[in-house]
């Protein structure tokens, strides 16, 4: 495809042939999927809400809002691939020895917007959500350094997701994995638009979370309340640091990577093509310089949830936390140093493939010094175990699990043995599953009652981690047995009647995951339902030990109607044991706020149009978003606005509001915390 | 000096301006800024790494000492360093108030050089793919293409936002808004040079000699 390509009629490459009609499958998804978008839209119209949708949440740049709509995101992308998850165990479970109910090309698709979904439409929203919500309250700041620059974050992302959505309609999507490997994902063998939609969805999500990475890393540098010095930050603050700093040197091996497969693809030049000089080693360097890093972005803020989660549970103090610091930073600085692993077998020499494998060992030490850390805070503690510690006490036990597979994996030998087979698959699974999403969903139950102002529903809760853990097991523990025995990663159909027992009982697991799904929109639905009855609008229902537990739940758009002065760690904790944690009212200062903007919304829209564009060759609407992203960013630079000022008077009421609620409370003891008693307002003689 | 105006100077490191002029968040948004740089630093890293490990294959087309020219390179680095000076001048007449015109003329000397770096490159790369020396030929050229055009396209946009900060001088004068992008276009200007800088040692001296 040449640069002529471009400047193709009206709908480039576009036609009604787009639609999945060859297969049932797909084309019931492309029905749920419009049919989804369809009921919401319409559902908002009849409600008449879009005018505050707009006003109110697209807009704003409060950077609670903004965490609420990554995990909304995070949650719906979540959806999607763990359904994809359920289709592809199901077609495994029935392709033994023939071909299956959905075809290898729609598998192959299955598998990379599963993973791609996973990482970059999932993941990454989840954790930038919880780390948005959290991260500012905790060290007590009004919002983020750059709350606009945090807004466009959010709508490039959510661009990117409704691009991968797109796909699902006017396919095909690629078949390359989430990894993309060239040459396979070069021109030659891939002529189709599906990788021009993974590299475009890719690069959009990549842009989105480097600019997190900045706004991020700057806030907690400059933005801490007096008296918060670094090592006085809640572990979580620490891990968002470490995975800013990750995102920022990190990502741009992403976007090389990206941009220059594109140049292959687009303008014919010759990087990792199989001729021309084109070297596709250099893709897979560049794609791990990235991906690994990843993978502790992705896992160190479930880190930093799961200190908080042990240390507030257990009523104790975290413990070694200077070790869960140094810790934190040494797995940053390793994960840079390891990425070959994810080719031992692609021809380096012996010694280099014992280096990175020794590198990697070395990543197990921090980590096995974190997973002591955990268990010796709950150590003589009076653990209380609720919902979010459910999670976290599973997470101990499957991801230590899945770090011995690592280790295993490390020894290129071992490695040579396994790579490509669903040994792997189980590994990384075994990894990111309780590293990453049993964090989130963790982190999800234990802040909800602090964004919302009431509780999550434990007995559904339970259920949901019930279904989701046994799930897991049952999932991924045959993969390892299948992956010894040699079944090939991404098989859309086995030849080994051996196999089938195994893939039947990874069915039955992937169905149980779908139900703990289930079971979580059930929890979330009943939640809403019985809201009144787990209130906890003062804002402490678990007797919390850092600043955003000091707040009003929902807390005021400012946060803190006076910055709090922090003399120590766990500073909520100490204030409500000395009798200093709900100052009374006073005179306030007025309080000056960002005013919301369109500018996200809009830079969302153009990158949205243009990376559609690309894809199906649609010059002029490459070309306008393109131009209309230029003509915005300079546009928005000449429009001055001073900003919103909340007055005294507006502070002063919300405040009394919020006192009237802390007099009304009585105080609850640990016992009475998962019952109505529980308003939110601690019993500290306990 | 006066133990006060110490400690308030430890508080805007990198702020080039004058203490009454810095604002506490000035510091905030200067800082952000060294960050974005140092992922653009990144970027550029893996371009020259690319080019590296790239630059060697040929595959039959004309190689280092086919398409490159010397004077050219040297002429062009001669004006971006000569804009690098310029926009020094520029940012000393901000910090010692040395008046608006001195500011805004050696603003526009510095988009001239900009310019003229960009007309001598454009030059260049026709002279390349006269020569038949285009990005589809090898990987060689590709990531020759890909790591020159990039910085092309990163001093593009500096000239654009010159002009950018030029009229926005002329209509709101010196404020805290145009102090700081001022500042922080110096920064990326200065850093396109350092970046072009490396790209005429290690792609043009390195091709030729």
């Amino acid at each position: 495809m040449r640069i002529e390509a471009l400047a193709g009629p009206w709908l480039g490459r576009l036609s009604l042939s787009a639609l999945p009609t060859d297969s049932p499958v797909a084309m019931g998804a492309a029905l749920v999927a419009v049919l989804g978008v369809l009921g919401v839209a319409g559902y908002i119209t009849g409600k008449g809400k879009w005018r505050y949708l707009w006003r109110e949440w697209f807009t704003s740049v409060d950077h609670k809002r903004i965490g609420i709509m990554y995990v909304v995101l995070a949650l719906v992308m979540l959806a999607r691939a763990v359904i994809e998850a359920l289709v592809m165990r199901l077609q495994q479970a029935d392709a033994v020895n023939r071909s299956g109910f959905i075809s290898a090309e729609h598998f192959g698709q299955l598998f990379s917007t599963h993973g791609s979904i996973m990482i970059f439409f999932m993941a990454m929203p989840f954790l930038t959500g919880v780390i948005n919500y959290v991260m500012p309250l905790q060290i007590g700041a009004r919002d983020v350094s750059f709350p606009v620059l945090n807004s466009i974050s959010l709508m490039l992302t959510a661009a990117g997701a409704a691009l991968v959505m797109i796909s699902l309609v006017l396919a095909p999507f690629s078949t390359g994995g989430w990894s993309g490997y060239a040459p396979f994902t070069e021109l030659r063998f891939s002529p189709g638009v599906g990788v021009d939609y993974w590299i475009w969805a890719v690069t959009l999500s990549s842009i989105g979370s480097t600019l997190t990475g900045i706004n991020f890393a700057v806030t907690i540098y400059k933005k801490r309340a007096p008296g918060m010095h670094l090592f006085r930050m809640p572990l979580f603050c620490w891990t968002a640091l470490c995975t800013s700093i990750l995102m920022i040197f990190a990502m741009p091996a992403l976007t090389v990577a990206t941009a220059l497969l594109a140049l292959d693809r687009y303008l014919g030049m010759h990087f990792f093509t199989s001729g021309g000089g084109g070297n596709m080693m250099v893709y897979a360097n560049l794609f791990w310089l990235f991906g690994h890093p990843e993978v502790y972005i992705v896992v160190l803020p479930s880190f930093g949830v799961f200190s908080e989660l042990f240390s507030t549970f257990s009523a104790k103090k975290l413990y070694g936390y200077t070790s869960l610091v140094l810790a934190t930073m040494t797995i940053a600085v390793l994960s840079f140093t390891v990425w070959l692993h994810h080719f031992f077998t692609m021809g380096q020499s012996a010694n280099i493939n014992a280096a990175f494998g020794i590198a990697t060992m070395l990543i197990g030490i921090p980590t096995g010094v974190k997973v002591y850390d955990w268990i010796l805070t709950m150590f003589r503690g009076r653990v209380r175990f609720t919902t979010p510690l459910l999670w976290g006490l599973a997470f101990l036990v499957t991801f230590v699990i899945g770090g011995l597979s690592g280790i295993l994996l490390a020894i290129p030998p071992v490695d040579f043995l396994v790579h490509n087979t669903t040994f792997l698959v189980a590994h990384f699974h075994n990894m990111l599953i309780p590293g990453t999403l049993f964090g989130m969903i963790a982190a999800y139950q234990f802040w909800f009652p602090k964004a919302f102002g009431f509780r999550l529903e434990e007995r559904w809760g339970r259920v949901a981690f019930g279904c989701w853990v046994i799930g897991f097991y049952l999932a991924f523990m045959p993969l390892y047995v299948l992956g010894l025995e040699g079944m090939p990663r991404r098989s859309a159909e086995v030849f080994d009647e051996a196999f089938r027992p195994w893939l039947l009982v990874a069915a039955g697991g992937a169905v149980l995951i779908v139900l703990g799904m289930a079971a979580l929109a059930m929890q979330l639905a009943m939640s809403i339902r019985h809201r009144d009855r787990n209130r906890v609008r003062a804002g402490d229902p678990w007797d919390g030990r850092s600043l955003e537990w000091s707040t009003s739940s929902p807390p005021p758009e400012y946060n803190f109607a006076k910055l709090p002065a922090v003399q120590g760690r766990d500073a909520f904790w100490t204030m409500k044991r000395s009798g200093r944690a709900y100052p009374p009212l006073e005179r306030y200062a007025p309080i000056m706020l960002p005013e919301n903007s369109a500018i996200g919304p809009l830079l969302g829209a153009l990158g949205l149009a243009t990376a559609f564009g690309l894809v199906w060759r649609i010059g002029w609407m490459a070309g306008l978003g393109t131009a209309g992203v230029l003509v915005a960013v300079i546009g928005w630079s000449f429009v001055r606005r001073p900003g919103r000022t909340v007055d005294e008077r507006q502070v002063e009421r919300t405040e009394t509001r919020w006192h009237a609620v802390l007099v009304a409370a009585v105080p609850v003891s640990r016992e009475h915390e998962c019952d109505p008693r529980n308003r939110g307002l601690a019993d500290v003689a306990a | 000096m006066s133990a006060g105006s110490a400690s308030e100077r430890r508080r805007h490191p990198g702020l080039n301006l004058h203490e009454s002029d810095a604002h506490p968040s000035d510091g905030e948004v200067v800082f952000g800024f060294w960050v974005f740089m140092m992922i653009d630093a990144v970027l550029f890293a893996l371009l020259f790494a690319v080019y590296a490990s790239l630059g060697a294959n040929t595959a039959g087309g004309p190689g280092p000492h086919e398409v490159f020219e010397l004077r050219p390179a040297a002429m062009e680095t001669l004006l971006l360093l000569l804009s690098s000076f310029t926009f020094g001048i520029a940012s000393l007449a901000m910090k010692y108030q040395r008046g608006m015109a001195l500011l805004q003329g050696m603003l526009a000397l510095t988009l001239l050089l900009g310019l003229g770096f960009l007309g001598l490159e454009v030059h260049d790369f026709v002279g390349m793919a006269d020569k038949g020396a285009l990005p589809q030929v090898s990987a060689f050229l590709s990531a020759f293409y890909a790591l020159v055009p990039t910085h092309f396209l990163h001093v593009s946009l500096g000239c654009v936002w010159i002009v950018v900060m030029m009229v926005q001088l002329r209509m709101s004068g010196l404020d805290r808004i145009t102090r700081t992008r001022l500042l922080r276009l110096g920064l990326f200007w200065h850093f396109l040079d350092i970046v072009w800088v490396m790209i005429f040692s290690f792609v043009f001296l390195r091709g030729l000699l």
